[in-house]
């Protein structure tokens, strides 16, 4: 059914760099998606999941580095109409109903979804005939996803898609994305809730400072990222024996105290007592995502 | 043009009756306050009920116009102009709905002037009608992409001061208003050198049952020179920005 040239990948970013003054919001990223993939670009706050997505879609232009769309740019895939994207700012226009509003956006692209699927599809189906400015926000939230499905667009990009939502919304927008993403659709959404990623994508891309420090399927990257972390001092031990213990990933000094950033913690902490007894002030924390990121890019430093 | 996309632009701006509303109640109360007690007087060379009926012609779609571009402000601050570029809507398009929306709310402002006008008085043959409408509307291309450019340097806290101060000053000096600042010298040739000037003219002209003299027309095309490219430039300035 898809005409587009996919030799080279849904999409292929290559060095593509972004700064703000003396922000470098991206640093050179390399990703090739191929289609039907589903990936998550998983990073905190400030990691350049925005400005990368805002690229991908040819709303901000790199500084370096280019961007291809089933062989195309950006923007002639926009115009192809083979993306839709879900923006993580920006309100809707007033004075139309959702129906309306969803019927403007289908008209502009060439094979669009019918309306009153991608209504019922993204969960609008019950108040399709409100204005747009009497909305919650969660409903506001599916129009946005509504618009940005009836594209029936080959290549999906959501900027955190579920940011205003509640757990049982959150829960209501992946079903609706599940659907989606099973007609062979490729997604590529941005999220900091590391569950999110596990749960829906089938690769994660871990994005920490502008950069990818991680990328794989979620099984591999959750060891590494959703681990624990065990503290502890233990005077006179080399940091290259404490990273051969069982379990762990990552081993950082903090003054006195070692960090061992751990995929099975139980095994890391049996393995530390054995070979280092004295190991005293020994803590077991589940790592916050914060922490993990900044375990994997300390080496960065 | 897009045809569905152009009609839900025109239901949505037909649908902000408070828009409408203020922009037919302007004009029109104006005119009746002011021509009401000067129905016989003669001024420019005309009755001053043909006058002012151009002049607040002149006005209502001046503001019809140039905010109906300026409103580009708020698609852009609501990031709806960015959600339009993830789509084949070409920039023409986009452009081409506002100028409509614009042009369809200029017609019903001269609609109702018209028929206030006719309310006290104005008599003009069918062609005389025609042609007044015909060269307002040309006389309004300047400003319309004036519009637009406003819309995309304007954020919109600034875009009340900013077009409705330059409505105003184009209307005082136009004499739109019913008077001239001045009838020779230096600012008279300035007066003759704006787009509102000539809109305000397009009444008497019409009366005498010919059309602008060659003047008007350079004054047109030159402001249109001027800001079709001026325009063009901030609209890429505008979507190159991050």
């Amino acid at each position: 059914m898809t005409a587009h040239d996919t030799s080279g990948g849904a999409a292929v970013l290559s060095q593509l760099t972004k700064s703000y003054g003396e922000v470098r919001a991206v640093r050179s990223i390399d990703l090739a998606i191929a289609p039907g993939e589903t990936v998550a670009l998983l990073g905190p706050n400030g990691a350049g999941k925005t400005t990368t997505i805002d690229m991908v879609l040819g709303l901000t232009r790199p500084d370096s580095g280019s961007v291809s769309l089933f062989g195309m740019s950006p923007t002639e895939a926009a115009a192809a109409g083979v993306v839709g994207g879900m923006l993580q700012t920006g309100s809707l226009i007033e004075y139309l109903s959702v129906r309306e509003l969803v019927t403007m956006v289908a008209s502009l692209y060439p094979h669009p979804v019918d309306v009153e699927d991608a209504l019922a599809l993204s969960g609008c189906a019950g108040f399709a005939d409100r204005r747009t400015t009497k909305l919650s926000g969660g409903q506001a939230q599916r129009v946005r996803f509504a618009i940005a499905l009836v594209a029936d667009p080959d290549l999906l990009l959501l900027d955190e898609p579920t940011a205003a939502l509640d757990v049982e919304a959150r829960r209501e927008f992946w079903a609706s994305m599940r659907a989606v993403a099973a007609r062979g659709k490729t997604v590529m959404f941005a999220t900091h809730y590391l569950e999110e990623a596990d749960a829906f994508a089938d690769r994660i891309v871990l994005l920490a400072r502008g950069s990818v420090v991680a990328d794989g399927p979620p099984g591999e990257i959750k060891a590494r990222v959703g681990g624990r972390t065990i503290r502890a001092t233990v005077p006179g031990a080399e940091l290259d024996s404490l990273r051969a213990l069982p379990g762990v990933v990552e081993v950082q000094r903090r003054g006195n105290a070692v960090i061992l950033t751990c995929a099975q913690a139980d095994a890391a902490l049996r393995g530390l007592l054995d070979r280092f007894p004295w190991a005293t002030d020994v803590e077991v924390r589940g790592a916050a995502l914060e922490d993990a990121f900044l375990a994997l890019t300390a080496d960065e430093h | 043009m897009h045809p569905t996309y152009l009609r839900y632009e025109l239901l949505r701006n037909l649908r902000n009756w408070r828009f409408i509303l203020f922009s037919l109640a302007y004009p029109v109360v104006l005119y009746f306050v002011v021509t009401a007690p000067q129905r016989h007087v003669r001024f420019d060379g005309v009755a001053f009920p043909l006058y002012f009926m151009a002049g607040m012609a002149a006005v209502g779609t001046m503001i019809a116009v140039i905010s109906s571009g300026a409103r580009i402000a708020a698609d852009r601050s609501a990031g709806w102009t960015r959600q339009l570029r993830l789509t084949p809507l070409t920039a023409g398009d986009y452009l081409g709905a506002r100028v409509a929306c614009g042009f369809v709310m200029a017609l019903l402002v001269i609609v109702a002037v018209s028929l206030s006008g006719t309310a006290l008085g104005v008599h003009l043959s069918v062609g005389a009608w025609t042609g007044m409408i015909g060269l307002i509307l040309v006389g309004l291309v300047p400003l319309t992409v004036l519009g637009i450019l406003l819309g995309h340097v304007v954020t919109p806290e600034s875009l009340a001061p900013a077009a409705g101060g330059t409505i105003m000053l184009l209307a005082l000096l136009g004499g739109a208003y019913g008077f001239l600042l001045a009838k020779s010298g230096a600012l008279f040739d300035v007066i003759r050198a704006l787009p509102s000037y000539w809109l305000v003219q397009a009444g008497k002209t019409a009366l005498a049952g010919g059309g602008w003299p060659l003047e008007a027309w350079i004054v047109i095309a030159a402001w249109t020179a001027v800001l079709a490219p001026l325009t063009v430039l901030v609209y890429k300035r505008d979507t190159n920005r991050v």
